[in-house]
This record gives structure tokens, C-alpha cells and sequence, in this order.
């Protein structure tokens, strides 16, 4: 079988694949990284969705030898060692962004994707078309929208915490 | 020094508990769980609608690399079929047609998608490979892939034992009164509607693994399940015969569930038996094509429905007819859903004195139909608030008042309906006007007319719905033909050092049970929301509970949790007064302190569970040491929520697109314990009404394949097809159960869809059009508009 190489979260593993495994296959099978899931076979849900070299990508849509060489980013490895979450998965928290938590990490990982390509910010409709590729079937995305927009701001230097306005 | 303490008992946003695992991707979702020397089931599904299995043909999948086994319908003879919980009986008494349900097919199948054969290998794409292999012999038999076609003279027959594959014929209501009032009505207002059929899609499909210890005898079955105790009883009792106690059934994380999750399906048989047959674990997982042709879908009437009334817009009478689409088989609820689920609901927030319905249940080619989102609920009103708007129209009376006539007063509570339930309580009126404020109702015009000068079409809906949840009082539903109680448990076990455990039957799949059953059990035993743990979704941990449907988990699950509360605060006064050698009569307890009153003497609630639980300065003559109570709430009444929920489209003219910009909803779900919780309940309900208005519809051709049958077919709302959703409450409280609580899941998806037509058609109101079907799509729309000049051009 061949193999492929490739760093996740910071750590590198060779593993032999068959020529058909996909890289979600590959995170969640071998690697044992089921935080990446699939809600689809159509590429159309994004619950897969992890950064290969930076960027969101659907591992469901890569072939795990694609990603030979490649670093590999997923929910796991977002969070600090100490255990403070990033600036996104604060915000998902504090907006109530998430409900069943099924499709989160993949709109976690592409919503920092999206933040990262617009340092200038992010109207309310670039998020909602940002967020063409991901599904949620809980939220009405409502929540989501919102978290993204305060994590934004702490991305991007423009605050310093994530803290929900009073209600 | 002061210390702060945040306020996280009821009515406090208190962020969830369950996210940080969630957020970092520890949740343990079915699908995330190994099991050592774990094997991997792939499920063989005809691609038929209707078809006599004349040969299986397994011989070339058995030699496949890594193949364990092949079974087929003829493997599983002996075990029983997928049973159905709930009987409904025809109008001339007789019970509905029920056929056998196969978990396997046995000599035919029904729908595409039906399972015929299963292959169990060592990994997945080596079952995915030798499913491939087998070669079935059908012989394709003609489809009734519609209920118009079903119900044909000479339609095929898909069962033996259903004639003219009709499963009942019910109704409910006064039909004398309802005709009388007919013929003695001012106007008679009448229009046929279909509800539109609607695949659930929780994020997560199914999956199921099926574990058998050789050493003790027991299987384990870990599932995508709302309701782990029910899949026990179903599959243990009815379909393999597997003792309670030789039985374990774990529903761990669910992504989702809608009421696809409610259901016992084949594939849980399936992994459990062949796990025992194989002595390895068995896991299978749906891809999404499989959800697709295998989760219960939702919806499906076509009805004809006629309201009476006198001169000045009074509601006189009420007369419906529906057709039901029940799919290929029984699922496990589906007869319940357009009946005591839906025709129960016609009266909705009105007087109206007299009503009919009639309801016909039809087998087709097609998927099972059952409870999604709403269950029967939407389905009425939509027809309701439709049939009000037009009435309205053809009255020349004003939308709003016409529905201010017709309320049932805030002071008439409690109200009984002529279709047989008695609401506990609700202030239509207040819900209305705060929703028409925050709407500004009164300001459209204005907006109208900007948006027609940008050349877009602008039009505002609004429907006052109710609804019947917090299911149900077991001997009323048993009297309507459930066959089973839906009663709530709760046990409250305080740990020795004053931490608390709950075990509940209800089941968590979004909902965050685990943050607002703390807050709860928090704020009612005064301990901080950091020591409570709530644990659910175990047949081994949680005593016999029936799991969450029918927005019933706080207002059953928690009057239980409440129940059990009283029970330890009982017994806690009982310690307390023989350490402080005082009359029980005479200790107060408020907030974690056991205090005997007028005095400066208290005991926290931690030192009397230490006392329990080391007796050794304890009434042990006449106390049991330990502090865990149970307690089964079986309620006294549904819940009804109700409210108003209003929305602003705009049409391109050019496309038919309609967006929603702006919704807003006011509802009324009793107490709140955790407003942010219960905003993300509605905003998600409220997505799924608009998806169900504008987008979505599961689509069979006439062969019966389901055309729309993949996440590229059928269309869910992305983030941009939806508006931010203004959600407030206004609360009146259940009269009937502790916490004066009604229950918010499914509002969302019952009071929208209505709101969104009202405000498509009024947007279309120079075109003359009077009623639009689910999914108003752009294509509907765009038709209409070049159909037909705007009447105020010609």
C-alpha cells in the first residue's frame, strides 16, 4: 500500500493508505482525530472542513496521498497547549453558535479561514455568503453570523476579548 | 471580602456546558466510537420502488476480501418485524391496516432504499465492495409513487391486508354541527393545499454499532437515538427478543435529530443481531444518499379545507379533509402524526365553535413518513393561518383584525376546544401586538413602497399559531391508541461531599439539556452549576425514561427532575431536624440551607449529605441512609405554547427569488430557565419553517426514484438564504406542571412556514394570486409574475 507523510496539529505521522482513502478517512480512521466529521457525500456540508497548509478545505474531497507533505490543521489542534481555545471557538461559545455540535468544527475551521482573508472585516452578508460551503441544521445561523463577527474583531487585533453585549 | 458569584439559576443565559467538548472536537458522536475488534456492516438497498425479489444471489460477495457474512431477509426470518407504537382506528371502528415491517425484505420490496441484504466485512470499503457483488433477481412490479396514484382504481397493490392501500380512514370532531354551520354561514372560505414532504437532515446520519459480550450475554447498542429506552423496549420486545437486562442501548452525542431520531429503525436490528451471530462488534453508518432513502420523512398531506363564517368575520365552522402519506411502511409514530397530532390543532388560537376533519392515511412506494420537527402541528396551522389570511382577503377585512375577533380571550383559560383538548393558558392578543411593534407592522407601507421604487416586491405575513406539547398523559394518549406511557424519570443523586448527579430520560441533541437541567437542578437545591452533572442517554445509568420529542423534555423530564427535588429536600428536613434537634415542621429549606426557622441554626445542603451517607449521628431507626431520589412525572396535560411570527420578503421580479428580510418571532414557551438557549431553539425552528416555505421538497418521480435525493438536490438553507431572526418571549404560565413551563423546540418550525407564505402572497397581491404552494420557489414565483400582469397595470 502507500504511504503518505504529512504533519497534523504539529506532530508528523507516515501511514499507509489505500490509493482511495480520503484525507477525512485518514484524520478520523487512522489518526483517530474524530473531531473532523462527515455529513455528507456530496462535498456540500463542510463538517469536514480542516486547513491544509493555511487553507479550509474539504478532506472529503482530497485524497489522503494528496496531502502528502502537507500541514494539517484540525479542531484538535486549535486550541492552545494549556487548553485556552482560540478566538473563534471562544466566540462559537459565547454567541451560542452551536447546538448539536455535528457540522461546529468544520464551520469553526473554515470561519477562521474566512476571517483570515479579510483583515479589513467582514459585513454581515460577506459572512452569510463566506459561509456558502458549510452547513448547520440547528442554529438558523443566527449565532453563527454573530460569533464570527466579535471573533473577527479579536482576530484582528480590533478587541481584546470575545464578551457578549448585555442582554 | 465579597466574592461575585454570577447568577446561573433559572432565567440566566448560562453558557453551555457542552460545548468545550464540542468545540475542540471531543464530543463522542456514534460514528467516533471503536470497538475492539470492531467489523463493518454495509447495508444493500433495492434501487425499486416496487419489486418482487425472485433470487439473492450472495455467493460472489461472500468470497470478496475480508467478508465475515452475508445476510439476507431469509437469514433474519425468525426475527420480528419494525413494530409501530401508536393504532389508530377508522371512523366505522375497524383497527388500521398495520403489515408487517421486515427488517430485512422478505420476497418484496417497497420503496427505493428498502434493505435487502447486509454484508458485514472487516473494514468499510470491503463491505461498501462486496454489497456490489451481490446479484439480486427483481422483477419489477408498477409503483404507486404518489397518493394520488396509490389511491387509483386499479393501483398496485403494496401490501396484502391493506386494500386499496389505505391504512385508515379517521376523523375526528362534529360533523352535524360543522355542516349545520355551514349551511347557515354568511361566507364559506375553501382552498386545497398540500403540505409540502420534507426530509429532516440533522447533520449527523445515522449510525448504530451492535456489541455482543460472549462472556455475560449481553448486547450493546450504541445508536443515533432520542430515545435510548424506547429502541430497548422496541427492538428487545418486538423484533429480536432480547431481554431488558441482557440489553444495553447508549445514545451518546446525536448531531441532531428533528424527530428523524425518535424511530427504531432496521439498521439497529441489524448491527445487534449480526454482532451476536458474528461475536464481533458491528458498526454501520449511513452516508448521506442512505439518509436520504432510509430516515423517515416528514410531512406529505394534500388537504382540502373550508371555513364558515357570518357576516362580521366570526369563525362559525371548520371543515377539513387530508390525505396522509404513511410511505412504504409503519414507521414507529407515523399513524399519530395527522391525526391526534394534527387534526387536535385545528382550532388553533380561535373560538371557532364547529370542526370536522377527516383524515386518510395511504401507503405509497416511497419512504416511511413520521414525525419531524413539529409533527402534525405545522401541517395545521399552515392550512389554518393560510385559510385566515384568504378569508380576510375575500371578507375585505383586515388580516390582523380578523384574527383579533377570533382569538380565544386571555380570561376564557381554561379553554376547551371541539377537538378535544382544553388549553391550560395563553394571551394571544399580548404575543400579537408585542410581535406587531416589534415588526413595526404599522411602518410596511412605507417600506413597500421604497422597496418598489429599487423594483423589487415587498409583502409582510404574520400567523398566531398555538400548539399541543410537552407529551403526554399517558391513559389520554393510551386511550387514543399509543402503546406506550409518556411519563418522565428523573433521579437527583447528592454525592456525599454535596455534588449532584442527574440522570434523566430525556436525551440531548442540541438542545443543551446538560447546561438547563443543571441550571435547574442549581437553583433549586442552591449548589453552584459547576457540581451538578446531568447524564443521560444510557439504558444502564438511567432509569426507564422515553427520551425527547415533542418539545416535552423540560416540562415532563424537568417536572420530574422537580418531583425528585421535593423528595430530597423532604428527606434532607428530616436530617436536618434531628441534627438540630428541632421538629421537622420547623425547618425551612431555601437555596442549599437547611435553616430552623426563626432561628440562626442551619445546615448546608453538603453536611446533611454527608450525614446520609456516613449515619453515624442519624434517625437510622426511622431513615434510610443515602440522599438519591427518583421520581416518574407523568403529566396532567399537553403544554401550549403559542405566539406570532412575522415575516418580510422581498421578490425579484426578474428571478421569482424571495428572500426573508426580516422575521420576527414572539412566543409564548412559559418559564424561561435559559433565554439564550431558548432564542437558539427558535432561530433554529424558525430556519427550518423558512427552508420548508421556500426551498425545500423531497421529490419522487413517478417510477418512484427519489429524484431529489442527495445534499445537491434537495435544498437546505445556507446562511444566506436566511435573515437574523428577532426572537422575544411573553409568558404565561402552565397552570399544570411545576415549573410553569411549555416547551420551545418545535415553535419555530410551527408558526413560520404560514408567516412566510402570507408575506410571499402579499407581496404578490397585484398579481392576483390567492394562495401559493410550499416551496414558493423562484421558479413558482416567476411563472406567476409572467402569468399574469399586475392587475393594477391593466
Amino acid at each position: 500500500m502507500p504511504q503518505v507523510t504529512l504533519t497534523v496539529n504539529g506532530k508528523s505521522h507516515t501511514v499507509e493508505v489505500e490509493g482511495r482513502t480520503l484525507l477525512v478517512e485518514l484524520l478520523r480512521e487512522k489518526l483517530r482525530l474524530t473531531g473532523t466529521h462527515v455529513g455528507c457525500d456530496t462535498s456540500q456540508c463542510g463538517a469536514c472542513v480542516v486547513h491544509v497548509n493555511g487553507e479550509s478545505v474539504k478532506s472529503c474531497t482530497l485524497l489522503a496521498l494528496q496531502a502528502d507533505g502537507a500541514q494539517v490543521t484540525t479542531i484538535e489542534g486549535l486550541a492552545k497547549p494549556d487548553g485556552t481555545l482560540h478566538p473563534m471557538q471562544e466566540a462559537f461559545r459565547e454567541y451560542h453558535a452551536l447546538q448539536c455540535g455535528f457540522c461546529t468544527p468544520g464551520m469553526v475551521m473554515a470561519a477562521i479561514d474566512l476571517v483570515q482573508k479579510h483583515p479589513q472585516g467582514l459585513s454581515e452578508r460577506e459572512i452569510r455568503e463566506g459561509l456558502e460551503g458549510n452547513l448547520c441544521r440547528c442554529t438558523g445561523y443566527h449565532n453563527i453570523v454573530k460569533a464570527i463577527a466579535a471573533a473577527a474583531e479579536v482576530m484582528h487585533g480590533r478587541r481584546s476579548e470575545i464578551a457578549r453585549a448585555a442582554e | 471580602m465579597n466574592v461575585v458569584v454570577p447568577f446561573e439559576g433559572i432565567g440566566a443565559s448560562v453558557r453551555r456546558k457542552e460545548d468545550p467538548r464540542f468545540l475542540s472536537g471531543r464530543g463522542q458522536y456514534t460514528d467516533d466510537i471503536v470497538r475492539p475488534n470492531q467489523a463493518y456492516a454495509c447495508i444493500l438497498r433495492s434501487p425499486h420502488a416496487h419489486a418482487a425479489i425472485r433470487g439473492i444471489d450472495t455467493a460472489a460477495a461472500k468470497a470478496m476480501p475480508g467478508v465475515l457474512a452475508v445476510f439476507t431477509g431469509a437469514d433474519m426470518a425468525g426475527i420480528g418485524g419494525l413494530p409501530c407504537g401508536w393504532q389508530i382506528h377508522s371512523k366505522d371502528g375497524s383497527p388500521m391496516a398495520e403489515p408487517k415491517h421486515p427488517v430485512l425484505a422478505e420476497g418484496k420490496v417497497r420503496h427505493v432504499g428498502d434493505p435487502v441484504a447486509v454484508v458485514v466485512a472487516e473494514t468499510r470499503a470491503q463491505a461498501r465492495d462486496a454489497a456490489e457483488a451481490i446479484v439480486v433477481d427483481y422483477e419489477v412490479l408498477p409503483a404507486a409513487a404518489t397518493m394520488e396514484a396509490a389511491l387509483a382504481p386499479g393501483a398496485p397493490a403494496i401490501h396484502e391486508g391493506a386494500p386499496g392501500n389505505i391504512c385508515y380512514d379517521w376523523h375526528l370532531g362534529d360533523k352535524a354541527a360543522t355542516d349545520a354551520a355551514f349551511a347557515a354561514a354568511h361566507k364559506v372560505v375553501s382552498f386545497e393545499t398540500s403540505n409540502n414532504r420534507l426530509v429532516p437532515n440533522a447533520m449527523e446520519p445515522r449510525a448504530a454499532i451492535g456489541d455482543y459480550d460472549t462472556a455475560t450475554g449481553e448486547y450493546t447498542l450504541w445508536t443515533t437515538s432520542q430515545n435510548p429506552h424506547v429502541i430497548r423496549l422496541l427492538m428487545g420486545a418486538f423484533v429480536l427478543q432480547i431481554p431488558e437486562a441482557k440489553l444495553r442501548v447508549i445514545a451518546p452525542d446525536v448531531g441532531g435529530g428533528f424527530g428523524s431520531k425518535i424511530f427504531h429503525y432496521a439498521e439497529e436490528a441489524i448491527v445487534t443481531w449480526a454482532a451476536g451471530r458474528l461475536g464481533r462488534p458491528v458498526k454501520w453508518t449511513a452516508d448521506r444518499t442512505e439518509s436520504f432513502m432510509s430516515d423517515a420523512h416528514g410531512r406529505d398531506h394534500v388537504t382540502k379545507a373550508e371555513l364558515a363564517l357570518d357576516k362580521d368575520g366570526k369563525f362559525l365552522a371548520l371543515r377539513v379533509s387530508t390525505l396522509a402519506n404513511m410511505g412504504a411502511y409503519l414507521s414507529t409514530f407515523a399513524p399519530s402524526v395527522p391525526t391526534y397530532l394534527y387534526a387536535t390543532l385545528l382550532a388553533g388560537c380561535y373560538t371557532t365553535p364547529a370542526i370536522y376533519a377527516e383524515v386518510k392515511a395511504v401507503f405509497t412506494n416511497t419512504v416511511p413518513v413520521d414525525a419531524y420537527r413539529g409533527a402534525g402541528r405545522p401541517e395545521a396551522t399552515f392550512l389554518l393561518e393560510r385559510l385566515v389570511d384568504i378569508a380576510a382577503a375575500e371578507m375585505g377585512m383586515d388580516r390582523i383584525e380578523i384574527r383579533r375577533r377570533n382569538f380565544i380571550p386571555p380570561d376564557a383559560f381554561p379553554y376547551q376546544t371541539p377537538v378535544a383538548l382544553q388549553y391550560d393558558s395563553g394571551n394571544y392578543h399580548a404575543t400579537l401586538d408585542a410581535a406587531l411593534q416589534a415588526a413595526d407592522w404599522a411602518g410596511f407601507e412605507a417600506r413597500r413602497a421604497e422597496a418598489a421604487r429599487r423594483g423589487r416586491l415587498r409583502g409582510i405575513g404574520c400567523s398566531t399559531y398555538i400548539e399541543a406539547c410537552g407529551i403526554a398523559p399517558s391513559a389520554v394518549v393510551g386511550s387514543l391508541g399509543a402503546r406506550a406511557g409518556l411519563y418522565e424519570v428523573g433521579t437527583i443523586r447528592v454525592h456525599p461531599t454535596g455534588s449532584v448527579t442527574v440522570l434523566t430520560g430525556a436525551h440531548s441533541h442540541g438542545q443543551g439539556h446538560e447546561t438547563t437541567f443543571a441550571q435547574l437542578v442549581a437553583d433549586q437545591l442552591g449548589v453552584p452549576l459547576a457540581q451538578v452533572e446531568v447524564v443521560h442517554g444510557d439504558t444502564a445509568r438511567v432509569p426507564f425514561g422515553m427520551g425527547t420529542y415533542g418539545s416535552r423534555s423540560l416540562a415532563v423530564g424537568g417536572s420530574a427532575m422537580v418531583k425528585a427535588m421535593d423528595k430530597i429536600i423532604a428527606k434532607g428536613k428530616r436530617i436536618a431536624a434531628h441534627l438540630m434537634e428541632a421538629s421537622v415542621e420547623d425547618v425551612e429549606f431555601d437555596r442549599g440551607t437547611f435553616r430552623v426557622a426563626g432561628t440562626d441554626k442551619t445546615k448546608s445542603l453538603a453536611e446533611i449529605a454527608l450525614a446520609a451517607y456516613v449515619p453515624h449521628n442519624y434517625p437510622i431507626e426511622e431513615l434510610e441512609p443515602g440522599l438519591e431520589e427518583t421520581a416518574f412525572y407523568d403529566p396532567k396535560n399537553f403544554t401550549y405554547p403559542g405566539g406570532c411570527h412575522i415575516a418580510e420578503v422581498e421578490i425579484d421580479p426578474e428571478t421569482g427569488q424571495v428572500q426573508v428580510v426580516n422575521f420576527t418571532a414572539v412566543d409564548d414557551v412559559g418559564r424561561v430557565i435559559n433565554p439564550m438557549i431558548v432564542e437558539g431553539q427558535v432561530q433554529g425552528g424558525v430556519a427550518q419553517g423558512v427552508g420548508q416555505a421556500l426551498l425545500e421538497q423531497a421529490v419522487y418521480d413517478a417510477e418512484g426514484q427519489l429524484l431529489s435525493g442527495s445534499m445537491m438536490d434537495y435544498c437546505l438553507p445556507r446562511a444566506e438564504d436566511l435573515p437574523p431572526v428577532g426572537v422575544a418571549t411573553h409568558t404565561t404560565l402552565c397552570t399544570h406542571n411545576p415549573l410553569g413551563v411549555k416547551g420551545c423546540g418545535e415553535v419555530g418550525a410551527i408558526g413560520s412556514p404560514p408567516a412566510v407564505i402570507n408575506a410571499v402572497v402579499d407581496a404578490l397581491r397585484d398579481y392576483g394570486v390567492r394562495h401559493i404552494e410550499m416551496p414558493a420557489t423562484p421558479q413558482r414565483i416567476w411563472s406567476i409574475i409572467h402569468a399574469k400582469r399586475p392587475a393594477a397595470a391593466e
